[in-house]
């Protein structure tokens, strides 16, 4: 781990967010409303990677954990009139819950079985919310009254503060002992678990870890937006976009997923005078990446610097 | 009454996802792909027979058979652009295969939907019925555009049976699904058998594809469910197994009918979820399956 303080991963990443911290001072608020929204993404994606590419789970419905915490934040925010870091820290732990409620089904079923699990917990949750509308606002979306700060500036900044330290725990995270265990267990479960490691509990961690992340910055993500809507933070394809920004940004690399995601996002802005084509660009670019660069952004950086 | 009305519509959609459903795991029990596709191919197949019915005029039986061409190149193309390449991918480690082919087919079934998004718009589209007109059965009056996807839906599908089980091509298709290597040692190409998989789900999606066209409208937002159902069906009839993706998708089906003709339609697709979690907590392998 000490080590990694002299890497020049750490460096460039070091300098990265250096960069981005000081971008407030020079370039639009518009900008700057973008990119929050992609950093939030950017620990979405995080935090799905550490359960894809550690723990070999295959998560279709990473939006069932972000959508409980965004949610249950906004519900606690607009029907009671609680605090906001109040409800934001409720809505983590509500989606802490979902993760268990999830990595129920992981420790019996695998593969493509445990993926239609995942996305039936998705549609759930849009059922649930739809057929509730009087408590989520249903179709139409929950308005919510508070926000943490109106100043594109102040928000940018704890989005930034937030994927940052993110980032930091998911990563020291999976270049640990625990990390190594985890990434064992999703390749051969039987092999690590004979050698000792409780597979259990270190997939029931992994669960636990990626649904904090997920659902704190689901609920950031609401009290920036001022709303929750299944369009923004449940709908499937919500979710397919933080599965590709991770598998595109370089799977198992945790810090991958997060540039990922910001490519995705401000692509998808950039692309947006093509109209309704952008999708269609962002979609084939990325399969793209998928067929010729299995490792992603970052894994093919990595592997470069490797071999030289 | 009601009772008939339920049988009736129930068995017409069941019919429809079964087909629906047949091609998706025909694919799975052969080369383990799940293509995530599968929704955008039969919208593309409907899409294509509506185009050609009421913008080409080329009148409803060529319109149908032009959807169904347009749904096997779409498979053909699925196959060499998307799934082989990354089956024979050697930077891609093995274990590793199911999730790049699952990404992949997803990409490249949000590519087909723009496509068609742009071209043909969101609206919904509904393919001129081959049959029109409406029957009375058993005091029922039903659409007989409805029968004939009745039909059709069971003759394709006892067809694909002498098939697989009848014909020298199909027992090599029932051959690789089993053992894979065993195949290669007889001397058959497995690249081949794959290929008449692929030429086969492709005509399953694009009849299925154009019968739903027909029945209940198709448009570029129904890809995702359309994948999502037939995903469903398959995992809970046991994946790679026909007949038990044929009995769930008539349970889906009528479960499906059932909610909405005696609770409400807007909880349609509730119970059929609920039956899917409850079946993969006490049989994960699904109906079927085998392990």
């Amino acid at each position: 781990m000490a080590s990694f303080f002299t890497t020049r991963l750490f460096f460039i990443s070091l300098a990265l967010v250096i960069i981005a911290a000081t971008l407030p001072l020079y370039v639009s608020g518009y900008v700057l409303g973008l990119l929050t929204v992609a950093f939030y993404f950017g620990v979405f994606a995080m935090a799905w990677d550490l359960l894809f590419g550690f723990a070999g789970e295959v998560n279709f419905g990473p939006t069932f954990l972000i959508g409980v915490g965004a949610y249950t934040a906004g519900i606690l925010n607009a029907q009671f009139g609680w605090s906001v870091y109040l409800c934001i820290v409720l809505g983590a732990l509500a989606s802490v819950i979902a993760g268990l409620v999830l990595a129920l089904p992981a420790l019996r079923v695998r593969g493509p079985y445990f993926g239609l699990t995942t996305l039936v917990a998705v549609l759930m949750l849009q059922n649930f919310i739809v057929v509730f509308a009087d408590l989520t606002g249903g179709e139409i979306g929950l308005t919510i009254p508070d926000v943490i700060s109106i100043d594109a500036g102040v928000n940018y900044w704890i989005a930034l503060g937030f994927m940052t330290i993110s980032a930091a725990i998911l990563y020291g995270l999976s270049q640990s002992p625990v990390g190594l265990v985890l990434q064992a267990s999703g390749q051969d479960p039987v092999q690590a678990g004979a050698l000792g490691f409780n597979i259990v509990k270190h997939k029931l961690a992994a669960f636990i870890v990626s649904a904090f992340f997920s659902g704190l910055s689901g609920a950031l993500l609401v009290f920036y937006f001022g709303t929750a809507s299944v369009g923004t933070v449940v709908d499937v394809a919500v979710g397919v976009n933080v599965i590709v920004s991770a598998v595109l940004g370089g799977r198992r690399t945790v810090l991958g997923a997060a540039l990922g995601a910001i490519f995705l996002i401000v692509a998808g802005e950039f692309l947006r005078p093509t109209g309704e084509l952008a999708t269609f660009i962002v979609s084939a670019v990325a399969l793209l990446v998928v067929l010729f660069f299995p490792g992603g952004f970052l894994g093919a950086a990595l592997s470069r610097e490797a071999r030289s | 009454m009601r009772a008939f009305q339920i049988l009736i519509d129930g068995f017409a959609i069941s019919a429809l996802y079964a087909l629906g459903a047949t091609g998706f795991t025909l694919i799975f029990g052969v080369s383990g792909v799940l293509n995530l596709s599968h929704g955008a191919i039969m919208v593309a197949a409907a899409v294509a027979a509506w185009a050609a019915a009421s913008i080409l005029n080329v009148g409803t039986y060529a319109g149908a058979l032009i959807g169904v061409a347009v749904a096997l190149l779409a498979a053909f193309a699925t196959y060499f652009a998307v799934v082989k390449p990354i089956q024979d991918s050697r930077r891609i480690p093995n274990e590793e295969k199911e999730i790049f082919v699952l990404t992949g087919t997803l990409l490249w079934g949000i590519m087909i939907q723009e496509l068609i998004a742009y071209f043909f718009t969101n609206n919904a589209k509904t393919v001129l019925p081959i049959v029109e007109g409406v029957v009375d059965v058993l005091g029922v009056r039903t659409p007989k555009n409805e029968i004939f996807t009745a039909i059709v839906c069971c003759l394709v599908i006892a067809l694909l049976w002498l098939l697989v089980n009848r014909t020298r091509t199909g027992k090599a298709v029932l051959a690789a699904s089993m053992n894979p290597r065993g195949v290669t040692l007889l001397g058959l190409e497995l690249t081949n058998i794959y290929i008449v998989v692929w030429a086969i789900y492709g005509i399953l999606a694009g009849i299925a594809g154009v019968l739903l066209g027909m029945f209940l409208g198709v448009s570029s937002y129904s890809v995702g469910p359309l994948t999502a159902s037939a995903f469903s069906i398959v995992v809970l009839g046991g994946l790679g197994s026909v007949s038990g993706s044929l009995i769930a998708a008539f349970v889906v089906g009528y479960l499906e009918t059932l909610t909405a003709y005696l609770v409400s339609p807007a909880y349609r697709t509730i119970p059929a979820l609920l039956l899917l979690v409850f079946v993969m907590y006490i049989r994960p392998q699904g109906l079927l399956g085998r392990r």
